[in-house]
């Protein structure tokens, strides 16, 4: 038996504003993730080219090191770091969804999840950090 | 004293007259345990035959009468005029979809959709009645028994932009039944719902995760389709690693 499917010609097809990510502050946040990653992007574009910069001599080194120590860098490199922070605590989010993590027969609530991921990455984060401070000094 | 109102307005279209929707006003009267539907058909009842709209059980079950409350997909049977008294409340059909007339939308995309994963058991070898049933264990039955309650309402579609962007979207429901009969132990027809794994299926999907939101029942097809993203990609490297083994 086929479906009975309503007159086409007298459907009305309503569009999507441009503006739908401004009419809910959910859509404004997934807006906010989705941009995130292009700040990501692009300070790596920059971490590459320091790198780069590193393998022409220890002058070119420094020359762009200067560059960056202006208050344009210092600024997008502030805002790239709050995007990342952003989009490193939407990922442990999304983590949650995507592995459920069971303790026997027990599942692990969402935000328990979200919080033992970002419990390891400060752990990591501050290792880092102290590895980093060792080797400098 | 006069009795308390509550003002509704209410998308109309009437395709023999209308060339586009436009909004009615109708002021009805306040009460506290009626729910948005109950002032549907006090309209349709004392004030105004000619609204048309679609319900029909009243508690949650039939996924009818879901509608745009305030610019939110809700089942109107579910939403309380005392969680909006005394602002106005704005009634229209279901984002996403095409409007037939007033408040009906057209669902034909969504059947559709919905008839392509195939949800139902498939099996490939059927053991004879007299074999008894198909036994399934509580651990079993977990993994998939949240998904079995989705009464296709369709408030997911209407929550989730990517469908309104990409009308080719498989979307939410149909995904997370098709994931719900993948998941069954008894059913043997995943490599009939591929469907799931191709471009407009999982892969449309940016999780903006709205519909998980929305669902009246508690049925989390965000997730449904983030995990059929992680199976389908381990399987796709599980055909490249291992050719010979059984996918």
């Amino acid at each position: 038996m086929s479906a009975v499917r309503p007159d086409a010609s007298k459907l009305y097809h309503r569009k999507m504003p441009a503006t739908w990510w401004l009419t809910k502050q959910s859509y404004f946040l997934f807006m906010l993730r989705e941009l995130s990653s292009v700040f990501v992007a692009l300070f790596l574009v920059v971490y590459l080219c320091q790198l780069y910069q590193l393998s022409q001599g220890p002058d070119a080194y420094s020359a762009f090191t200067q560059k960056l120590s202006s208050p344009g860098w210092i600024l997008f490199h502030l805002v790239a770091l709050l995007f990342a922070l952003y989009h490193s605590f939407t990922w442990f989010q999304s983590s949650a969804v995507v592995l459920p993590l069971r303790i026997g027969e027990r599942l692990i609530s969402r935000p328990i999840v979200t919080a033992l991921h970002v419990g390891a990455w400060a752990i990591v984060s501050v290792v880092v950090l102290v590895l980093f401070l060792a080797l400098k000094s | 004293m006069a009795e308390p109102t509550i003002t509704l307005n209410v998308t109309r279209y009437r395709p023999d007259k209308d060339r586009a929707p436009t909004t009615q006003s109708y002021v009805v009267p306040y009460r506290e345990d009626w729910v948005v539907l109950d002032a549907l058909n006090h309209i349709k009842d004392q004030m105004d035959g000619t609204l048309s709209y679609r319900w029909s059980c009243r508690m949650g079950v039939c996924g009818s009468c879901g509608m745009m409350v305030n610019g939110t997909p809700k089942l109107t049977c579910a939403a309380f005029l005392r969680d909006y008294y005394p602002q106005e409340i704005r009634v229209e059909p279901l984002v996403n979809f095409p409007i037939i007339r007033d408040l009906v939308i057209d669902m034909t995309d969504f059947m559709d959709k919905l008839k392509s994963v195939k949800p139902w058991i498939i099996r490939k070898d059927e053991k004879p009645v007299s074999e008894g049933e198909y036994l399934q264990t509580p651990a079993e039955l977990e993994a998939f028994h949240q998904f079995t309650q989705c009464i296709n309402c369709m408030l997911c579609y209407a929550a989730c932009p990517v469908y309104g962007l990409e009308p080719k979207f498989l979307g939410p429901a149909a995904i997370a039944l098709g994931y719900r009969y993948n998941m069954d132990s008894r059913d043997q027809g995943k490599d009939q719902r591929e469907i799931i794994g191709n471009h407009d299926g999982i892969w449309d999907c940016t999780f903006v995760g709205e519909c998980s939101v929305v669902c009246p029942k508690h049925v989390d097809p965000a997730a449904a389709i983030q995990r059929s993203k992680v199976d389908t990609t381990k399987n796709w490297f599980q055909s490249i690693l291992m050719p010979w083994g059984q996918r």
